[in-house]
């Protein structure tokens, strides 16, 4: 007979963590958002006084916060399908031979995905610097001029969504690669049979049997695009006059360098129902495409 | 004729991905052979890839005249204490995996609701907690945020529902107490998907920026990544002071992933298909 209290002590410490720092914050950012919350209120909680939607309604008058949810739209949308295109791209070449060479090519690809972003963003920093960056050397090599890649309002948002790009690609690169794994050789062979090229086996076959793996590496990409933070905060703070600012960093600098928690946490809320509510149109988009 | 004809598209597919191979890489190379040039090599003009005369100076600065030493014992520490958070999930996915009992199915589902929300959501108040048991400024509070995953719980749940129920019945009957099953049969049987968790897991909180940055305002509580991301307001004065910082930081991680190549790529995988 076993003791009913053994699933219970097995499961209780993973739960307490995951409603500790999974469930409460949630419930926490729900009040602190009606509230005027700030350093003050932090100190002393009598400092702190209910302002139902005041936060909301501010948020929505905040120049800097349509800037920084615009500048994160402008980074979604050129950056996800750059990231996907060239994934996909890069994990059907490797998928093209098994050899010694090839799989070792896959270590190079794959190694962005794990190196710490604050790290990387250093040396990108340092290629990007205009006085000594290499960029700019390379540049001036071919006749060009040189360019501000991180001074110039247009430009930055390229820069930064560079360095983004590049260490996206790898772990899609690796979900790809596993998905085209399941490819049946057979219906390959078969199309090869029948004469087609090798283009017309991608798109009429690879592709559509793809469609599942290329909607999650989709979803996923929107979901870290729309959080993007590291990148920023190191190669710019977000500058010039916040012409990099993405909407996590904005709320980062809300919240703590400013210490505003009551406004910053609405501004969380906000961000999450925009992340929910761009996942539910893809995956609706998606069935959709299915039905049709 | 088409045999040799799709060799050399192979040949060429297989030239262009190694040069795209290198370009992907050269940032590490840049940021090596920067972190052993001396100052007037790093930012001299025109820039060269290898060091004319190498020098470990940087390395040393980082260590003797800042803190890293400190904040590399620090992210050890971190790494050490998510580690903890490896078993807490394989015990967890056990209960899940193994028991009937009331309320399985709903606290199942908690573990997986807790997926969906983005860490923005949970830094403030994760960070109002924290505050509020004075956990900020200590190590446990970098650490505790992270520590488990309810998608790693799901994982290891998908796993131990694998491994045959009578093994762990036979050692109940030969009087095994709970603890001792799960230590001496059920672990054991995990090896493989521990493997990843543990790795992943030292990736995951050897890299982590975002908790150690807002959680830890004393300078003595620094990881590496903060301390890194504090260089980077040496770029006007000193690019390879920088680069040795980042190549410490990275240089870890580039030797655990080639190591463990495969287990990183499976767990990905996995994680990938959820």
């Amino acid at each position: 007979m076993k003791p009913p209290i053994a699933p219970y002590a097995f499961i209780a410490p993973a739960l307490l963590l995951l409603l500790a720092f999974g469930v409460l914050p949630v419930v926490v950012a729900l009040l602190v958002s009606v509230t005027d919350l700030d350093l003050a209120g932090l100190a002393d909680w009598a400092n702190v006084g209910f302002v139902g939607l005041e936060n909301y309604r501010e948020l929505l008058a905040d120049h800097g916060f349509w800037q920084a949810l615009a500048n994160t739209g402008i980074y979604a949308v050129f950056g996800v399908p750059a990231v996907v295109v060239a994934s996909l791209a890069v994990a059907l070449l490797l998928n093209r031979s098994e050899n010694r060479f090839f799989r070792a090519l896959r270590a190079f690809y794959f190694v962005p995905a794990v190196t710490a972003i604050v790290a990387v963003s250093l040396v990108w920093g340092y290629l990007y610097n205009t006085r000594f960056g290499l960029l700019n050397h390379l540049l001036s090599l071919v006749g060009l001029p040189p360019a501000q890649w991180l001074g110039d309002s247009v430009l930055v948002k390229f820069s930064v969504a560079l360095v983004a790009v590049w260490r996206g690609t790898g772990l899609n690169i690796i979900i790809f690669l596993a998905a085209l794994k399941g490819i049946p050789r057979e219906y390959l062979e078969a199309a090869a049979l029948d004469g087609a090229s090798e283009l017309r086996k991608i798109t009429s076959i690879v592709l559509p049997l793809l469609r599942f793996a290329i909607l999650f590496v989709t979803v996923t990409t929107v979901i870290a695009w729309l959080q993007l933070f590291d990148e920023p905060y190191v190669l710019t703070k977000g500058g010039p006059l916040g012409r990099s600012t993405s909407i996590s960093l904005f709320l980062y600098q809300e919240g703590f360098a400013a210490g505003r928690f009551g406004y910053a946490g609405a501004g969380t809320l906000v961000l999450f129902l925009v992340i929910a509510g761009a996942t539910l149109v893809q995956m609706r988009a998606r069935r959709f495409d299915a039905d049709h | 004729m088409r045999i040799t004809d799709s060799r050399g598209t192979t040949a060429v597919i297989g030239a262009v991905l190694g040069v795209g191979a290198l370009i992907t890489a050269f940032p590490f190379v840049w940021m090596v052979s920067g972190s052993v040039k001396p100052r007037s090599e790093s930012v001299g003009h025109p820039p060269r890839i290898l060091p004319r005369e190498p020098t470990p100076q940087y390395f040393t600065q980082l260590f003797e005249e800042m803190d890293f030493g400190r904040y590399l014992v620090n992210t050890v520490a971190v790494v050490l204490i998510s580690m903890t958070g490896v078993v807490l999930m394989a015990m967890a996915g056990y209960g899940f995996a193994k028991f009937r009992f009331r309320g399985r199915g709903p606290l199942f589902f908690l573990v997986l609701a807790t997926m969906m929300v983005p860490v923005q959501v949970t830094m403030i108040p994760t960070y109002l907690l924290l505050d509020g048991v004075r956990l900020t400024d200590t190590l446990a509070g970098v650490a505790l945020p992270g520590l488990v995953s309810g998608f790693s719980v799901f994982l290891f749940r998908q796993f131990i529902s694998t491994v045959p129920t009578e093994t762990i019945e036979a050692a109940r009957i030969d009087g095994a107490g709970e603890v001792r099953v799960f230590w001496h049969i059920v672990l054991p049987l995990c090896r493989p998907i521990m493997a990843v968790q543990i790795i992943l897991t030292f990736i995951g909180s050897w890299n982590s920026f975002l908790w150690p940055l807002i959680i830890a305002t004393d300078q003595r509580y620094y990881t590496l990544s903060v301390g890194v991301s504090l260089l980077n307001r040496q770029i006007a004065t000193n690019p390879s002071l920088q680069m040795a910082g980042a190549t410490l930081m990275v240089v870890p991680v580039l030797i655990v992933f080639v190591v463990f190549q495969r287990s990183i790529v499976r767990g990905f995988t996995l994680s990938g298909l959820k």
